[in-house]
């Protein structure tokens, strides 16, 4: 039988995937897909949460998580694409002049 | 007829309009006339007014006309009321009938200035500002004419405002006003606060029917504060210098307003508060003292000037310094008498120096005329007379006021206030006739191509010096010992109060038997000794007044130099005020306060500057900042408890 | 319901500036006309506010309440009284003078005149907000389009002009929005209600250590708009670098908000508090009398002149609040509006010389007089009613507030009565340094009178410092019940006089209140 503590395990393996991929990668597009794996692992647990709650808002949020991930990613990519047309790399160590 | 008092205001303020909107356009005749105009009928209005007064009783010769309230807040009222009554039927008829003689020598006078139409603007908004403050029902009213004669002889004496000098006494008078306005304002938030009311009518029945003793502190402090006021207005110590600088307006202001009448404010303020004065026997004293004093100083400087106008400056303080002393030893009335008579001969002095002036294309410096008694007829004939009358020679008007003040000195103050008044009149004699003497008498000292141009004046500049002569001879008629129509005139005002020892309807004759005659022996002697003094070391010995200045040259220096007090209150008051001010700025406020503001906006930079090295720039840093504070927030929930 | 004329003379110059923004950026006499007319529109419609007032009534009046955020207790609720009434007219009356005071303006005049209109909805929005959180919106959003007026428009120094600015008001801001909200949680407390009313925060009961620190916060954030000394240094800065218009605002009504805010905040919100800062707040008062007329002799730049006698006057108006007696306070509203029409056209006046001269230093004038007597006799009047000349505005105000510290204790009146003197002593040195003498710089040879767009400007408030200064009933008859109320209102909750002022003490101050109607009885003046 697959408890809802199965779900939660999962969700956070697949988060701590993401955190310790955005922190030691140096590609931009990586980190990206990292970032998606973090908002997926969120959403499951949204889902194991609404399932075992039996109320809908887990699954609603869901929703709207996706379409803000679909935003973001839309933007995020542009951006990504922008600094490489600029800067011909996607290195994330080469683009740190956001800084003082 | 009393209630056509609103007239009197009315017409000058119309002419200051006109003159002050379309002057610049109108003719200059037209000008004149309606400044001219608007005075003469105020003047007709006055004696309306003063006839209309004369018709009732004595005793309910008040008359009170509000025009409606002015600043009313809470308990505090001050309305727009005018009263009439025989003090300020008297004065509306001085300032009126003086403002009108003056106004057509200025005519004459000030014909080639290009200032002409706001010459005539200013002029009529001063005799507005003057009537309206002897008609004032009220301490506030009473004020604002006060300060509005003010700005008017500011505006005055700083017309030719192009010579700093000018500007400079213009500035100075203003700020020595407001000295003594800063006592008068001080003095009328006292008496609201005493007696709830700044109404004239109201305090003074307070006063005198409340339970303030005579003596009472808070109606000594009143006094005091509105005596502040007066030394202000009135030139007298510690604040008359600004009277001689103010010498530089033109001549028909300094008779006007600096001689005639709003010096003489002071005087008329102080009879006005009658009352509250006699309350107070301190006050009384100081006024008396100071009155004294002044007298005696003003005049010993008034020995040595060259200047003609400054002679004249130092003798009017000197005059105004015997007002005070009759008022301070309680003859109001003594006061008014002179401050009536001495607005005639001063006025006629002032015009007949600006006539002289005027025939000397401008020079001011008695060293530099002489000899003039052909060239100037009549002005040296009204001259003499106006002298003659300053002098105290009976029978001219200044023989009468003068004498009375003398006499009062006596009987009612102390041998002292006697002694000191019997020597500045004999200044007095001395100093006016060495004017005359260097001025129309021996040798001409006059530039040559100015002595080509001599000239008498005008005839609508004569004419008024010609009235004023009139009156300086007969006006002392008024005020004859015995039967004094003057006293009697102003008796309701003066006299019938609780407090009050002096009763102004007894005849001066009441107090002492045979004094008042020997007094007149007496003073006539001593204007006589004056005048022959002069008339030795002017006319007989030219070279005298030289020998003497050397011989007693330090105590020559002391007088020709004003005893040095424009300097003393520069070291002691504007340089000090000056340097203040500026430390202030450079180093409280550049340095200190805004110094400080600049001090922590540094402060908060300097740590900025440290803490920004933590902006790597570096995604992943940012990334594990993140990280790790969750993680540290985590477990401080789970295991924090 | 009738007109909301408060609505509307607070957003019409929004709409006048959806108005301008669809104007061609490049058509410059037609935004200032617009910008013009706007402003205009709104001073006809505020002018109803003057003759419709009631003054028979303290309640606030032409009152306007809807919900906005009901969830927080927030309102739309707008209203006003004797006091705030003077207030918006003048800032009605003030902005098209200054609008047109900036027709020299080229760089950038579209968003120029969106800042004003921005401004004057601002300031209106201050002044007729009767709860709190709309207060503190409007007091926010009036600072906004001012930073920019000195920052984009302003003299060399601009930037740090601007920046001083803004950060002083909002130091100050924030402690007020702390007091705020610490209010709003009071108000719960005692009521289990949320709510921003001000009117319901009049009727709270606070303890005198919660009104003390509260006191304190608003007073900050008054103080630094007033401003008093020693929270003055933006303002000569300010005053210096802002261009004309922003100046004439600043000084008008800018300042007065700080004022405003103690009469309308602090005495009826914390009557104890008050009570106990009398002492603090006029020795302040006093100190700004004489120090800002001390400086402001030393100053040798024209607006640094006039922005430093902001200070002294503005001390008086202080001092006249916290005298507690209906002279003082309708003397300090008088003085405030006095202060915006004097001071106003006195930067005007400054303004027009700057731009025919191009400098503002003192020793590059002198004998104007004789080349533009016109102009010289707006100076000279204007001149007069800053000092006080009885007669004209400046006079009423200053002597109500005299009269009125005069009774509740005479040594500061006596004090800042000195004032008087050294006001006279620097302006009519700096009269007699710019308008007197020879002429001595070639180029003042050649000035030219004043035109009639000036004379516009001026001849306005020329009349109106006449009006004060010779029938001030008109204006302080209307102020009268609400003061009176004011007072009712700080006597009723405050304690014994003579409590608060022997022990010192908060815990001892929770006693029984005893009502007063004059704090200061008439008979106890203080030496």
């Amino acid at each position: 039988m697959i408890t809802l503590t199965h779900y939660i395990v999962l969700s956070a393996i697949l988060f701590t995937l993401g955190v310790v991929g955005v922190l030691i990668r140096r590609n931009a597009i990586i980190i990206f897909m990292c970032i998606e794996l973090m908002l997926n692992a969120v959403n499951l647990s949204f889902v194991a949460f609404a399932h075992y709650l039996n109320s809908m808002q887990g699954q609603l949020f869901v929703f709207f998580t996706m379409t803000v991930a679909a935003a973001e990613a839309a933007v995020g990519l542009a951006i990504i694409v922008a600094v490489f047309r600029n800067k011909e790399t996607v290195n994330i160590d080469d683009i740190n002049i956001m800084k003082w | 007829m009393l209630n056509l008092v609103g007239l009197i205001l009315l017409f000058p303020i119309i002419g200051t309009a006109i003159n002050g909107l379309f002057g610049k356009r109108l003719k200059k005749e037209t000008v004149g006339y309606v400044a001219c105009g608007s005075i003469g009928l105020s003047f007709f209005i006055s004696v309306l007014v003063f006839c209309g007064l004369l018709l009732l009783p004595p005793d309910a010769r008040l008359f009170e006309k509000q025009l409606f309230s002015w600043i009313e807040s809470g308990s505090f009222k001050a309305a727009a009321g005018l009263q009439v009554d025989p003090l300020s039927s008297l004065m509306i008829l001085v300032v009126t009938g003086v403002g009108f003689l003056i106004h057509i020598y200025s005519v004459g006078y000030m014909h080639n200035d290009k200032g002409y139409h706001r010459y005539f603007c200013y002029l009529n908004l001063f005799t507005f500002s003057m009537l309206l403050l002897v008609l004032s029902n009220n301490f506030l009213l009473m004020f604002i004419g006060w300060e509005a004669v003010g700005l008017c002889s500011y505006l005055l004496i700083g017309f030719w405002f192009e010579k700093k000098s000018a500007s400079d006494a213009a500035k100075k008078a203003f700020i020595v006003n407001r000295v003594g306005d800063f006592g008068f304002a001080l003095g009328i938030m006292l008496i609201f606060l005493t007696f709830h009311s700044i109404d004239f009518t109201e305090v003074f029945n307070a006063a005198s029917h409340g339970n303030f003793g005579v003596g009472s502190f808070t109606v000594t402090v009143i006094t005091l504060l509105l005596f502040m006021g007066a030394t202000g207005k009135s030139a007298q110590i510690p604040l008359y210098t600004w009277l001689p600088d103010a010498m530089e307006g033109p001549t028909p202001v300094s008779a006007l307003i600096h001689a005639a009448t709003m010096v003489t404010a002071g005087v008329y303020m102080i009879a006005r508060c009658n009352v509250l004065y006699t309350m107070s026997p301190f006050t009384m004293t100081v006024v008396a003292s100071i009155g004294a004093v002044t007298a005696l100083f003003a005049a010993s400087i008034g020995l040595v000037q060259n200047d003609i106008k400054r002679v004249l400056a130092y003798s009017t303080i000197s005059q105004l310094g015997y007002m005070f002393l009759a008022c301070g030893v309680g003859a109001f009335t003594a006061g008014i008498f002179h401050l009536m008579t001495h607005a005639f001969f001063k006025a006629l002095l002032f015009l007949g120096s600006g006539s002289v002036i005027h025939a000397l294309s401008g020079e001011q410096d008695m060293r530099k005329m002489g000899g003039l008694k052909h060239h100037i007829p009549i002005t040296y004939k009204t001259f003499l007379i106006g002298t003659v009358a300053i002098a105290g020679l009976p029978p001219f008007a200044g023989f009468f006021s003068k004498d009375e003040i003398l006499l009062e000195s006596l009987v009612r103050g102390n041998f002292i206030y006697w002694l000191i008044a019997a020597i500045a009149a004999f200044f007095t004699a001395f100093y006016m006739f060495r004017l005359l003497f260097m001025t129309f008498h021996g040798e001409s000292r006059v530039d040559h191509h100015v002595a080509e141009h001599i000239h008498e004046s005008p005839r609508n500049m004569t004419i008024p010096l010609m009235i004023l002569a009139g009156l300086s001879f007969v006006g002392g008629f008024l005020g004859i010992p015995g039967a004094s129509a003057i006293n009697n005139f102003l008796a309701p005002v003066f006299g019938g109060h609780p407090h009050t020892e002096i009763s102004g309807t007894e005849s001066i004759g009441h107090h002492s038997e045979g004094h008042p005659y020997l007094m007149m022996v007496i003073s006539t002697a001593i204007a006589v000794a004056g005048i022959s003094l002069a008339y030795r070391m002017y006319v007989k010995k030219p070279e005298m007044p030289g020998r003497l200045a050397e011989r007693f040259h330090l105590i020559y220096k002391l007088l020709l130099n004003k005893y040095y007090v424009d300097e003393i209150y520069d070291v002691l008051f504007v340089k000090p005020t000056k340097i203040i001010s500026i430390q202030l700025w450079k180093r409280v406020d550049a340095l200190m306060i805004d110094g400080s503001v600049n001090g922590i906006a540094r402060l908060v930079g300097w740590f900025g500057n440290i803490f920004r090295h933590l902006q790597t720039g570096y995604i992943r840093n940012y990334a594990f900042y993140i990280v790790a504070g969750c993680i540290f927030i985590i477990v401080l929930t789970v295991f924090g408890k | 319901m009738s007109v909301p004329i408060l609505t509307l003379i607070t957003f019409i110059p929004i709409i006048g500036v959806f108005f301008i923004l669809s104007i061609d950026s490049k058509r410059q006499e037609l935004i200032r006309v617009t910008a013009l007319l706007v402003s205009i529109v709104v001073f006809f419609i505020s002018l109803p506010l003057f003759f419709n007032f009631d003054s028979h009534v303290y309640d606030m009046q032409f009152v306007e309440k809807l919900r906005w955020i009901p969830s927080f207790g927030i309102y739309y609720y707008l209203g006003i009284d004797g006091i705030s009434l003077f207030l918006i007219l003048l800032t009605t009356f003030i902005t098209p003078l200054s609008i047109l005071a900036s027709w020299h303006i080229t760089k950038n005049v579209k968003e120029y005149m969106i800042a004003m209109l921005v401004l004057e909805t601002g300031m209106v929005g201050v002044f007729v907000s009767l709860d709190l959180f709309l207060f503190y919106v409007f007091w926010e959003l009036m600072l906004i389009p001012m930073y920019l007026l000195i920052g984009i428009w302003g003299g060399p120094r601009r930037i740090y002009a601007a920046v001083k600015f803004f950060i002083y008001t909002m130091a100050g801001s924030v402690f007020m929005l702390l007091a705020i909200i610490a209010l709003y949680f009071l108000n719960y407390k005692s009521t289990g209600e949320y709510t921003f009313n001000l009117l319901e925060y009049y009727r709270l009961d606070i303890s005198f250590a919660a009104q003390f620190w509260l006191f304190l916060a608003f007073f900050l954030a008054f103080a630094i708009k007033v401003p008093m000394v020693p929270f003055h240094t933006w303002l000569p800065d300010a005053h210096v670098e802002a261009p004309t218009a922003g100046s004439v605002i600043l000084a008008g009504v800018l300042l007065k908000m700080g004022t405003y805010g103690f009469v309308r905040f602090c005495l009826p919100l914390f009557p104890e508090a008050s009570h106990a800062f009398i002492p603090v707040i006029s020795w302040m008062a006093i100190v700004g009398i004489i120090y800002g007329a001390l400086v402001s002799m030393a100053q040798d730049d024209l607006k640094k002149l006039v922005a430093y006698s902001s200070v002294s006057h503005l001390g008086f108006v202080m001092l006249g609040i916290f005298a507690f007696n209906i002279q003082g306070i309708e003397g300090g509203i008088t003085q405030m509006i006095n202060h915006g029409l004097s001071t106003g056209a006195l930067f005007l006046i400054v303004g027009m010389l700057y731009e025919r001269r191009h400098t503002r230093m003192i020793a590059d004038f002198g004998g104007l007089t004789k080349q533009i007597p016109v102009f010289a006799t707006f100076f000279m009047i204007v001149t007069l009613s800053s000092i006080g000349l009885p007669g004209l505005n400046g006079f009423v105000g200053e002597f109500l507030i005299l009269v009125g510290a005069f009774k509740s204790r005479i040594l500061y009146a006596s004090l800042a009565t000195t004032g008087i003197i050294l006001a006279a002593v620097y302006m009519l040195w700096m009269f007699q340094r710019v308008m007197f003498g020879e002429i001595t710089h070639e180029e003042n040879k050649t000035l030219k009178d004043i035109n009639k767009r000036e004379f516009v400007i001026l001849a306005p408030i020329v009349l109106l410092v006449f009006w004060i200064g010779i029938y001030p009933n008109s204006f302080l008859r209307k102020m009268d019940a609400s003061v009176n109320h004011l007072l009712k209102q700080v006597g009723d909750k405050a304690n014994i006089v003579s409590n608060i002022q022997i022990h010192n003490k908060p815990e001892q101050l929770q006693g029984i209140g005893v009502p007063k109607i004059d704090i200061v009885p008439e008979n106890k003046t203080e030496w």
